[in-house]
């Protein structure tokens, strides 16, 4: 993911986080509220055409796409890559959210993959127990204490929300590789992060697929499991259900 | 810790006009932390069974619905997920529909399940919440960061089962109401014609 615009971002990178750090501020979710969306009506319009471009690349479980599908081996080596390049802009942020012990444990990833691992393709840390662990800027946002913000899809990339997409976009600037890379370099970052986007998509068909082609409203299962999913990595308030509240459980 | 559940539930069926107890059938001590954490163990155990057993799909879709049957509060996840609506239904298009949506969840959980290939499910700690108990498993797939399973299980119709899975953040009941609500909505609320659509769905 990051890489994407890199070098469009370069400029003024400290004003950018100082207005993501206002507006993600602002917007915090009313309480009680399991998630909210008020662009609903142009989000689906978003997720319809981000459905029809996967199903054109990736197809839909019943026909293919144009995209042939990665060995496993390729498919890992693809993400490993990506994940490998975007491990320094995992220590900035894991630094800004005050957080040593895995930014030092990513710093070590990186050397051992870089090297031991042929530029990343392989994830020798990982065997030797110094585990994955990707954040982003929306997860300093969070730690800041911004709150998600509203549900929004975004052009191809996906669900996200308001907080997210503000992280995403200084993850582009924050990212040490586009700062120190020269310009053709640093925009192959962007070439590894889609092979590995897509080898996700090629590894977890199954669940994608079952989502976006086989629930009755593939918008609001996207949406639940998203927001879900992404408040549990951040360690925010998992949603749980009181049987005893519940009045329609008999 | 061991009592703790007993005094909630004792309260809960004071609370209740001891109307709780009496359907129940007066359990003989309230569910706890333990008998939680034994519970999931066992299912744990019979799920690694089926996903180590190598069989095809379709049969090991079967073994999960018999999982599924026997530790499910089937009745409580399937009228929880459908919501008001089972209201005003007649007691045969509810008991159609339920049965229905074991299978469906037998084969879109199955699925999921099946992904745990070449690993193991094991429980690593129980913990009340609320009125009820999670229980923590872990999924270790090779070469893969582990994936974390909680079961929330209870004892609201007099026998401890789970009524819950929550597979990394993601809440089985909570997209489950959201996504028998979309079929319901598709079916133009009738029942009988969700049902229908929920044998085919999966």
């Amino acid at each position: 993911m990051s890489g994407f615009m890199s070098s469009n971002f370069r400029v003024a990178p400290l004003g950018l986080i100082a207005a993501a750090g206002l507006l993600a501020g602002c917007a915090q979710l009313p309480e009680g509220a399991e998630f909210s969306d008020p662009y609903e009506a142009k989000n689906r319009g978003v997720h319809d055409t981000n459905v029809e471009i996967d199903r054109t690349l990736f197809g839909d479980g019943k026909q293919k796409g144009i995209i042939p599908t990665f060995p496993r081996p390729l498919a890992k080596g693809f993400i490993n890559f990506a994940s490998n390049l975007a491990a320094p802009g995992d220590v900035v942020n894991r630094v800004l959210q005050g957080k040593p012990k895995p930014a030092i444990e990513t710093t070590l990833r990186f050397v051992i993959n870089t090297t031991v691992g042929i530029g990343g393709l392989f994830d020798p840390a990982t065997a030797m127990g110094i585990e994955k662990d990707e954040t982003d800027f929306g997860e300093t946002l969070a730690v800041w204490g911004s709150g998600e913000g509203d549900y929004i899809v975004i052009p191809i990339i996906g669900p996200s929300t308001e907080r997210d997409a503000v992280g995403f976009v200084v993850d582009l600037v924050l990212d040490p590789l586009n700062v120190l890379l020269p310009r053709p370099e640093s925009s192959y970052a962007l070439v590894a992060a889609a092979a590995s986007s897509a080898a996700s998509r090629q590894v977890n068909a199954d669940l994608v697929e079952s989502i976006l082609y086989e629930s009755a409203d593939g918008y609001a299962q996207a949406r639940i499991i998203y927001l879900q999913n992404r408040r549990y990595e951040l360690g925010e308030d998992i949603y749980v259900i009181d049987p005893y509240e519940d009045p329609y459980g008999q | 810790m061991v009592n703790d559940g007993l005094s909630r539930r004792g309260l809960l069926a004071a609370a209740a006009g001891g109307f709780a107890l009496s359907v129940a059938g007066l359990p003989a001590a309230a569910l706890n932390v333990d008998e939680a954490r034994t519970l999931v163990d066992k299912l744990v155990g019979d799920i690694n069974a089926v996903i180590a057993s190598g069989k095809n799909e379709s049969a090991m879709i079967r073994e999960f619905e018999r999982i599924f049957a026997r530790y499910a509060d089937v009745r409580y996840i399937s009228q929880s997920a459908l919501g008001p609506a089972g209201r005003a239904a007649s007691k045969s298009d509810l008991a159609a529909y339920t049965a229905a949506f074991q299978g469906y969840i037998a084969r879109k959980y199955g699925k999921r399940f099946r992904e745990f290939i070449g690993s193991q499910i094991q429980v690593t700690d129980a913990r009340p919440i609320k009125s009820f108990y999670e229980v923590v498993s872990v999924a270790k797939l090779k070469g893969q960061s582990p994936f974390d399973v909680r079961w929330h299980v209870f004892d609201k119709s007099g026998k401890d089962l789970f009524f819950n899975i929550i597979i990394e953040g993601v809440n089985m009941l909570a997209t489950e109401r959201a996504e028998i609500g979309a079929m319901l909505d598709q079916a133009k609320g009738s029942i009988p014609a969700l049902t229908a659509a929920l044998k085919r769905a999966g």
